[in-house]
């Protein structure tokens, strides 16, 4: 119950891990997009040796302990011994946006190229043939590959916002500052403070299952009216 | 006669495979020039070069007198557009896709709404603007992909086999589309068939294509006068048979195609001579029943090949031949390969080339 009291409370250090959570996996996605789209688009579209080690590297990085991620980069952006230090990120929002941008990409180049790959072949001639500039036929690519890369980046976000090893080791969990609902969750379920530890899980799921709700009613606002009816 | 397109000793390779070798062509403006020749000859990568969208091993495109480069290829590419054998649509609406390559060209707005409306008018489909491209049938979906062309206006139109998936009845819509635009919009145009019957009928001029080269470019009536000595380097074209003719006592014509397959026609003909038979006039049945038709032959299904809303299969009496079925009863007859069937015609099915 009391969960419940806390979550309707407007307590604002509780909206402060939400709105962290949400700020720093959303940046992390959308820097993680940036970067992956073309290099899914390059994997989808082009051959060239090398390119299934490629993708099967990518593919298997998708299941990397968000803990030895998060190590690795402590080792880098440690002020002391890593290469990195003298960034001044560790335990800052920037390391955690990076880390878990960087924990997200395999996910999302993954995902993003197979729904490249499976638009058809002769989408980017027919572009062609029909006027467009390479550019422009690969825009037409993307927009058939659309629910994919959607997708994509959606699984992205989830990831993002539901993981706690990157964000614990290179966050730091500072109150106010770095922490987000997972890590609270951990610290406070560590300190025997249930009910804001429940709380808090609440709301992460329902951001989780609320931010996925809405993206597929964005795209298909048929849903609502086939609520309730078997699939066919 | 002006050329529009020029081809010189074109040569293109995909590994170690040559797809067109040694390719010399010219394209007249305002004709319709055929290629015919079988699966794989080539047809396909011929037009794909004159697209502009594959650059040739070696060899020199021309087009409207310029040297094609890699550098004005784009610009080549807003005067020349190619309908795929195989019809790919973008996942949106008819009007979507019949305005892509006018959007591309920054055309205005009313511009596109009137254009997008006269070319769906052209393939008869008024009104289907909002219909999802990809929820038509296989004809009306071709059709789409015919408008998405003709909207542009260009010089040169290249038809990959327009006909070779559809039921008869879209099969003459395209054909007589392609006649209406080529005689109204005096666009240029260039079809790959392996349909001996297209091949005679629409086009002004043909070139034979098999293994990649040009083997004889002429005519129409010319190359199909000529053709039946071409034919046994061209047997491949399907239901096309060389034959020797004699006339019966009870007056018919039986064709002898050799292993033991003899056809009867309609016309009377003495000698060796080609035949050709529409898939489509040939009926398929798992039994031989009693009927006008002349020609009953018994044979197995040795190839099944899915094609859109028919289903083309190949059957061996001796020869092959190519039937098409819709695909309501190729389910009802429940046939596979290997499944003994006879396929029958009638005698003034048969038609001589």
């Amino acid at each position: 119950m009391k969960a419940f009291q806390l979550i309707f409370s407007g307590d604002p250090t509780l909206y402060g891990i939400i709105y962290r959570s949400l700020l720093f996996s959303g940046v992390a996605a959308i820097l993680a997009v940036l970067w992956a789209t073309p290099i899914a688009m390059l994997l989808g579209l082009k051959n060239f040796p090398g390119k299934s080690i490629i993708k099967g590297f990518f593919t298997a990085l998708i299941g990397i302990p968000t803990v030895a991620l998060g190590l690795f980069l402590w080792l880098i952006l440690s002020k002391e011994t890593g290469p990195l230090g003298f960034l001044g990120l560790l335990y800052s929002p920037g390391a955690i946006i990076l880390g878990e941008a960087l924990l997200v990409t395999p996910l999302i180049v993954s995902i993003a190229t197979n729904a490249i790959e499976a638009v058809d072949p002769e989408m980017i001639n027919l572009a062609k043939t029909l006027g467009a500039s390479e550019s422009q036929a690969s825009i037409a690519v993307l927009k058939e590959a659309i629910n994919g890369i959607v997708f994509s980046n959606i699984a992205g976000f989830n990831r993002a916002i539901a993981e706690l090893g990157v964000a614990l080791m290179v966050g730091g969990n500072l109150a106010g500052l770095t922490d987000v609902l997972t890590t609270d969750i951990s610290s406070d379920t560590a300190r025997g403070d249930f009910p804001t530890a429940i709380a808090l899980a609440i709301i992460l799921l329902a951001i989780v299952f609320g931010i996925n709700l809405i993206i597929v009613i964005a795209r298909n606002p048929r849903v609502l009216l086939t609520l309730g009816r078997m699939p066919q | 006669m002006t050329v529009l397109a020029e081809l010189k000793s074109l040569t293109q390779c995909f590994g170690n495979r040559t797809v067109l070798d040694n390719v010399t062509l010219q394209i007249q403006q305002g004709e319709i020039l055929a290629l015919l020749g079988p699966n794989g000859s080539g047809k396909t990568t011929l037009l794909k070069v004159l697209a502009f969208l594959l650059k040739p091993k070696s060899g020199e495109i021309r087009f409207q007198g310029e040297i094609v480069t890699d550098k004005n290829s784009e610009r080549m590419r807003l005067q020349s557009a190619l309908v795929f054998q195989r019809t790919v649509l973008f996942s949106t609406s008819v009007f979507n896709n019949v305005a892509y390559g006018l959007k591309m060209r920054k055309t205005p707005k009313p511009v596109i709404n009137e254009e997008v409306r006269k070319a769906l008018k052209l393939v008869k489909l008024e009104g289907f603007e909002k219909r999802s491209a990809k929820k038509l049938s296989g004809g009306e979906q071709q059709r789409v992909a015919l408008a998405r062309a003709l909207v542009l206006k260009n010089r040169l139109l290249l038809l990959d086999e327009p006909t070779a998936n559809l039921d008869p009845k879209n099969a003459s819509l395209i054909e007589e589309i392609i006649l209406t635009v080529n005689r109204e919009l005096k666009t240029t145009i260039v079809m790959a068939t392996h349909n001996m019957f297209e091949a005679k009928t629409i086009p002004h001029r043909v070139a034979l294509i098999n293994n990649g080269r040009i083997t004889e470019v002429g005519a129409t009536s010319d190359i199909f006068t000529k053709l039946s000595r071409n034919l046994a380097s061209f047997a491949a074209v399907e239901n096309t048979f060389l034959g020797t003719a004699r006339i019966t006592e009870a007056g018919t014509t039986i064709v002898d195609v050799g292993n033991d397959v003899q056809i009867e026609t309609a016309f009377a003909k003495q000698g060796e001579t080609s035949v050709f038979i529409s898939p489509q006039d040939i009926i398929l049945s798992k039994k031989p029943f009693e009927s006008s038709a002349r020609n009953v032959l018994m044979g197995r299904i040795n190839q099944i090949s899915d094609i859109g809303s028919l289903v083309k299969l190949t059957v061996d009496v001796g020869k092959p031949f190519t039937v098409q079925i819709t695909k309501r009863s190729f389910g009802e007859m429940s046939l596979n390969l290997g499944a003994e069937v006879f396929i029958i015609f009638k005698a003034s099915s048969v038609q001589e080339i």
